[in-house]
């Protein structure tokens, strides 16, 4: 029983951890799909006098993803009732043309700034409309998120930090002992401490295992599931394979550092 | 006879200002039994500690089994440990560890095939009379019962050298009995030199001894 307490200790502070991490990695990774779908929403349009080619947009920046030019034909039937059939074709042939311009990826306020500035340095263009004000509000409230998540991180990674410093020390004082009492009959280091590398490697396993069981159903349940569809997105929160190994090897890692940290630091006792 | 220790000039101390063993010249047979007395404070267990390289020495210079205690490398040391058998006045057992485990410990340290420790460790808590204790925990025996762990302990590698650190110190008269006869065991038996820090030197004993005795830093034969 005290043997199992001992366990559990290392054991939660692990998965508090992990739990930490995984959760800061879906929450990346829901903004990161967030963005992706602003920007697939997002578009600009574009007014010129004459016919401007793709890549004379995509020469513009690297972030131009496609270009579609918008059929003026929807606009001109609106008209042809109260205007004549040869007026109507001049009109036409006058009628500037309108771009639509979609972008690889969510683009900062700076880059619709930059870009737009060049699209108007192009004597053909007239008209550019970057949908700016909307924008900005959107790509700030993401900005905001994307903060939050920083800081959750550095938190996270305080919490880690003082977590380890606590193990350590009780490690350090539960550990000692048996470590000395080894030395004392000629145990070398390895021996002394391949006690101490065998039951952080385990409970390491233990606290992965806890948290891959408790994500992985998380995953399966209808409720994560709907919050994702509220906001439109659809990510994985959790890849068994790829964010098992990673929490199983943050985990292993940190044990084995926290073992090695306590080999580092013992002291035979006088 | 062979010398197992060796001290010329042997000054301990634990800090620059308090010398508690001053130039200290002395020297053990191999196969001896030998007391070390002296008043509580007076650097007994000090000097023990010295013996099994757990205390630089301030100066001078000790031998141990051949080897020169003096900036001794911890793979040396390690080697020497591995030949002498320790007994602690507070036992120093694995608390975690069943008592078969902590007698079988020397014998994990220096690589012996299972089956031999535990022929060994059953022989030695048979001999101790805690066979019947082999799976349980250090702290479900009582104090006369872990020193004679410690014992079994001790003498399960058949070290060459046997340092007692106050071994019957807290125990009842049955342990100390049994303690006694175990160490005399070794002695005649194993041919196993003893070195044994006491207050009191038994009146029981049946072998021959040498008789160390220290005083204000000073160590002398009692002859």
């Amino acid at each position: 029983m005290k043997s199992l307490k001992n366990h559990f200790s290392l054991i939660l502070a692990l998965f508090s951890i992990l739990f930490a991490i995984q959760i800061f990695v879906i929450n990346n990774r829901a903004l990161k799909a967030y963005e992706e779908k602003l920007s697939s929403n997002y578009s600009m349009i574009v007014v010129a006098n004459t016919s401007v080619a793709d890549d004379t947009f995509k020469k513009y920046s690297a972030n131009v993803d496609t270009v579609e030019e918008l059929s003026a034909d929807e606009i001109i039937e609106k008209l042809q009732e109260n205007i004549s059939k040869k007026n109507i074709e001049l009109l036409k042939i006058s009628m500037p043309k309108f771009y639509r311009i979609h972008l690889k990826s969510f683009p900062t306020p700076s880059e619709i700034k930059y870009l737009t500035s060049n699209l108007l340095k192009n004597s053909s263009i007239t008209k550019v409309e970057d949908f700016s004000n909307n924008h900005d509000t959107v790509y700030k409230l993401l900005l905001l998120f994307k903060e939050i998540t920083q800081l959750f991180a550095l938190v996270i990674m305080v919490v880690t930090v003082l977590l380890i410093a606590k193990e350590m020390r009780i490690w350090q004082f539960k550990h000692s002992e048996r470590m000395n009492i080894m030395g004392l009959f000629g145990a070398p280091v390895w021996l002394r401490s391949a006690v101490l590398f065998r039951l952080a490697i385990v409970d390491a396993l233990f606290a992965s295992l806890f948290a891959i069981g408790l994500f992985s159903i998380i995953s399966q349940t209808l409720w994560a599931k709907q919050q994702l569809s509220v906001i439109g997105i659809d990510i994985d929160i959790f890849k068994f394979v790829h964010d098992g190994t990673v929490l199983g090897v943050v985990s292993v890692t940190i044990s084995i550092m926290l073992a090695s940290m306590i080999v580092i630091g013992y002291k035979e006792e006088v | 006879m062979d010398k197992v220790i060796v001290a010329e000039n042997l000054t301990l101390s634990y800090n620059k200002n308090e010398t508690i063993i001053n130039k200290a010249s002395f020297f053990i047979e191999s196969g001896s039994f030998t007391f070390i007395t002296g008043a509580s404070g007076s650097g007994k267990s000090t000097l023990l500690k010295s013996l099994y390289g757990a205390l630089k020495l301030k100066e001078g210079s000790l031998i141990v089994g051949g080897a020169q205690i003096n900036n001794i490398s911890s793979k040396k040391l390690n080697f020497l440990r591995k030949h002498i058998g320790i007994v602690f006045q507070d036992y120093k057992l694995i608390k975690e560890w069943t008592i078969e485990k902590n007698v079988m410990l020397p014998l994990i340290i220096g690589g012996y095939d299972k089956s031999v420790s535990e022929q060994q460790v059953h022989k030695l808590l048979n001999h101790v009379k805690l066979n019947h204790q082999s799976g349980k925990y250090p702290l479900e025996l009582s104090g006369g019962e872990q020193q004679r762990v410690a014992m079994a302990r001790a003498l399960s590698h058949n070290p060459i050298l046997i340092l007692a650190d106050e071994p019957t110190g807290n125990l009842d008269e049955y342990s100390s009995e049994l303690i006694w006869n175990l160490l005399e065991g070794a002695n005649t038996q194993l041919k196993t030199t003893i070195i044994v820090v006491t207050h009191h030197i038994p009146e029981t004993m049946k072998i021959d001894y040498k008789h160390l005795h220290i005083e204000y830093g000073t160590i002398y034969e009692v002859t």
